[in-house]
């Protein structure tokens, strides 16, 4: 079989076996996977509200998709995507509060953007230069620097600047807001989505680009398949994985700019909730392609928010295990497909 | 006599690609039976199904007369069939017995290793096969014609009857060759079936009792090995006739290109790998380096491309037309000038899961012709890559999208040959086995190629294990042994016996071992 086929039939036969595997664990729960899934659908794509929400998620789920796509390019695993939001959103939040009232909305958008991308790539970067530096595996440490990321925002917030009896920081200068799309066309009525979508749609092209289309790329993909050659071919193998790492945490970094500055403007305990994690499945369902992330972060999208419309019939948990079980199924089937090409 | 393995009507596809046509051959039990042809001609395909790897798209398939169709080696194993890969499938870590019983140990989860009965077997087949090998070893110390003899006896702890060898003689020295044929023909005489691809038609002649002709997928003749020549055999194989040997005009040498002094190397577990060793390349000349492998000449590579491993102890100097290379980067050492045909090309000059336009730029992706924005100029890196296929005669379906690792192993040589031999500017120009693994009438081109780029005045370091490759190139010749050179003969002395061809073989001979 053509290597080709496969990459479109690896995600899809994982896709549809999960869904049976899903319907399975319904229909043993005692519930019709019909009229769920029916419900989901419903209250996703059937509902502007819906679909604002979905796409909101899937903003936050396409960046740290990214974030372990790009690394993945270099065979390395960032697990750290969750760290790296923490950081970036943390930063985002304390520079937004600080900035003048007066200042163009443009601006302060940028400049706080930027700084959350910076404070994720700093982020990811410390796992990457162990790696480079020491050989330290970047799973573990990245794993480590999620905790502390974890210890280090917790501790700022309620030490330092959480407003009193709250657990989120102050709000952070108008200016530095991204509106809505219900407020700027009218859609989604009232849902989170914002336009950082755009954002992050445009740093997937972005990348897409970078990978495939510059010689930038080039470099990186080879040296991930084969670093002995790469070595051979001038290229240097550490400047790539440092690359790789940094690009990777800036892209969990500007998660930020969903979650604080188009949402909720503070940064607040628990907010991302886990999320770094789950693009990781992101990114292995798209076969670590950043166009296809798009599409794999709104199935994600629609799983995390549809899941909560049918709550009542059906619990949470399960989409836990749905989701998790695409992860391992993605990989199941890649590696028989590697056995069949 | 009774058929070990019969192929009827067999054709194997590649998407639109046809690899092997029509395929009817039969090799019977307790032969030899060899297969040549071209890079490309469908050998390795042939014998990737017989093996289990590649299902054929038709035709059928039947091992002692029985109908099989493998959808794995797995089954092609239970059925008899065992196969010596090119590159080993061994675990360098563990030992020669624990590589033989890995896999096939038969005893209970918490029952110990049947070590000591492995370790017999090794020893009978030691005596009746020639495959002295000390089962204690661990893998990653034995040399290449070591590690073949454990990958040999692994199919004998599998009760393999039928025995496929894809090139296994590319990688050895003329010695090991000797060994490895008394091997193949003790194993014959035990009732054996053996199947030998190889390109050498020496060999072929030497060894084989039949002999199979392939030519673009398909096979164009079948004859005994004692009533072929070799020139009829290149003939068969190529559809023209071959000049078995490269017409090389006296050199005139002009300034020292490459100079090396008092250069050794230490690697980090503290052996010297290269001691004190001096030579000089001048323009317009070919040094070739006769030597068995592993006398240095993989570690003076390294160091001359800037891939020493970090650790490694250099002295002396190594100098192009006065610059220092030692200690430079890779990337660097090519803006000197210098262009570098590494040894373990699969490994270090190619990307496998690049197309073989992406393989064709590799290592050369910085030149700006290739450039254009923050990418490349597709329609100059194609045609370049229509250049070089031409030029080189890589046979490829479709250079833009086919994976380098779809290409026949002949061609994924041709692919880094072409590309550092056009490297623009350069002054010197090191090549390590040029030859391996391509067919003669491509060896025919690339030797005329180098000597080509030797009158345009490039200095050429020639690192090869084929004596006769080095006799009919080299302006000068140097031997290397235990890491220094240990003779040298002048341009004079070369190009008189050269014409002497096998005695001078002979007297290089004795200076490399
Ligand atoms: N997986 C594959 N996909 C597409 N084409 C393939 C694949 N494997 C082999 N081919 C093509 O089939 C042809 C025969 O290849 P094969 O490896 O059998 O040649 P060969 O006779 O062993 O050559 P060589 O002497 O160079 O090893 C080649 O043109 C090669 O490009
Ligand atoms: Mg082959």
């Amino acid at each position: 079989m053509h290597a080709k086929q496969l990459r479109f039939l690896i995600p899809l036969l994982s896709l549809l076996s999960t869904l049976a595997v899903s319907s399975l664990i319904m229909a043993l729960a005692n519930r019709d996977p019909v009229m769920i899934f029916g419900k989901m659908i419903h209250a996703t794509f059937g509902s502007s509200y819906g679909t604002g929400q979905m796409v909101f998620r899937m903003t936050t789920l396409l960046l740290v998709g990214l974030a372990a796509a790009i690394p993945f390019q270099m065979r390395l695993f960032n697990i750290g995507a969750e760290g790296q939001l923490l950081m970036g959103s943390f930063t985002a939040a304390m520079i937004g509060a600080m900035l003048p009232p007066t200042m163009p909305p443009f601006l302060a958008i940028l400049l706080c953007s930027l700084a959350a991308m910076a404070a994720g790539a700093f982020w990811a970067l410390l796992a990457g230069s162990l790696k480079v530096q020491f050989g330290v595996n970047e799973v573990i440490a990245t794993i480590m620097l999620n905790f502390i990321a974890q210890g280090i925002t917790g501790y700022l917030l309620t030490y330092h600047f959480a407003l009193p009896s709250t657990v989120h920081t102050a709000p952070i200068a108008t200016a530095a807001a991204i509106p809505t799309f219900d407020k700027v066309t009218g859609w989604f009525a009232n849902a989170p989505a914002n336009l950082s979508a755009f954002l992050a749609i445009g740093l997937a092209l972005l990348l897409w680009i970078m990978l495939f289309q510059s010689r930038f790329g080039y470099e990186m993909r080879a040296a991930g398949s084969q670093p002995d050659a790469a070595r051979y071919g001038g290229i240097n193998a550490g400047v790539q994985t440092l690359t790789a790492m940094g690009i990777g945490g800036a892209a969990a970094g500007l998660g930020a700019a969903n979650i604080v500055l188009g949402y909720k403007h503070y940064y607040e305990a628990g907010m991302s909730d886990g999320i770094g994690f789950t693009g990781i499945a992101v990114a292995l369902l798209a076969g670590a392609h950043p166009l296809w992330i798009i599409l794999s972060a709104l199935f994600f999208g629609f799983l995390e928010y549809g899941g909560l419309t049918v709550n009542t019939w059906i619990p949470k948990d399960i989409f836990m295990i749905i989701e998790s079980m695409t992860i391992i199924l993605v990989i199941s089937f890649t590696a028989l497909g590697k056995r069949f090409s | 006599m009774a058929v070990a393995v019969r192929l009827s009507a067999v054709s194997k596809k590649f998407g639109s690609f046809t690899a092997n046509n029509n395929i009817s051959l039969s090799v019977e039990e307790g032969t030899i039976h060899a297969i040549v042809g071209e890079n490309g001609a469908g050998k390795s395909t042939l014998t990737k199904m017989i093996y289990g790897m590649h299902l054929p798209t038709s035709g059928e398939l039947s091992i002692k007369e029985k109908a099989v169709r493998f959808t794995s080696p797995r089954e092609a194993i239970k059925a008899g069939i065992g196969m010596v890969h090119q590159h080993f499938m061994l675990v360098p870590e563990l030992s020669v017995v624990e590589n033989i019983i890995l896999g096939h140990e038969k005893s209970g989860l918490f029952r110990p290793l049947p070590l000591e009965s492995a370790k017999a077997l090794i020893r009978k087949e030691a005596e009746a096969y020639g495959l002295v090998v000390d089962p204690d070893a661990p893998v990653a110390s034995l040399s290449i014609g070591e590690q073949q003899r454990v990958e040999i006896l692994k199919l004998l702890f599998r009760h393999a009857e039928i025995m496929i060898f894809d090139e296994p003689t590319a990688v050895l020295t003329p010695s090991e060759i000797d060994r490895l044929f008394i091997t193949l023909r003790a194993l014959r005489d035990t009732g054996k079936s053996i199947i030998l691809i190889t390109h050498k038609l020496d060999e072929v002649l030497a060894v084989a009792d039949t002999v199979s002709v392939m030519r673009k997928g398909e096979i164009v003749g079948t004859m005994p090995g004692s009533s072929v020549t070799k020139e009829e055999l290149a003939h068969m194989m190529v559809g023209r006739s071959v000049l078995l040997s490269v017409s090389n005009p006296a050199a005139t040498p002009g300034e020292i290109v490459l100079a090396i002094n008092n250069f050794s190397y230490r690697t980090t577990r503290g052996e010297w790998k290269v001691q004190n060793l001096s030579l000089n390349v001048r323009g317009g000349e070919i040094y070739g380096i006769a030597g068995v492998e592993g006398n240095g000449q993989s570690e003076l590579l390294q160091t001359l491309w800037g891939l020493a491993p970090e650790g490694t102890i250099i002295s002396g100097t190594a100098t192009l037309k006065g610059e220092s290379i030692i200690g430079k980067r890779p990337g660097d050492i090519a803006l000197m000038g210098i262009s570098c045909i590494p040894e373990d090309r699969l490994r270090h000059a190619v990307i496998t899961e690049y197309t073989v336009s992406e393989n064709l730029l590799f290592g050369r992706h910085r030149e700006r012709s290739f450039h254009r924005g923050i990418g490349f100029n597709n329609p100059a890196i194609k045609r370049y890559a229509e250049e070089m296929i031409a030029d080189y005669d890589i046979r490829c379906s479709s250079p833009e999208s086919q994976s380098l690792a779809s290409l026949s192993g002949g061609n994924q040589q041709k692919v880094v040959l072409a590309r550092e031999m056009n490297r623009p500017g350069i002054t010197l120009l090191i090549l390590a086995q040029p030859t391996r693994g391509v067919d003669i009438g491509a060896i025919e081109t690339i030797h005329n190629k180098i000597i080509e780029a030797r009158r345009t005045g490039i200095a050429i370091l020639l690192v090869s294990s084929e004596l006769d490759e080095i006799i009919a190139l080299s302006t000068r010749i140097a031997c290397i042994y235990k890491g220094s050179i240990r003779h040298e003969f002048s341009q004079e002395e070369v190009e008189l016996k050269r014409e002497a061809g096998h005695k001078f073989q002979k007297e290089i001979g004795l200076h490399i071992t």
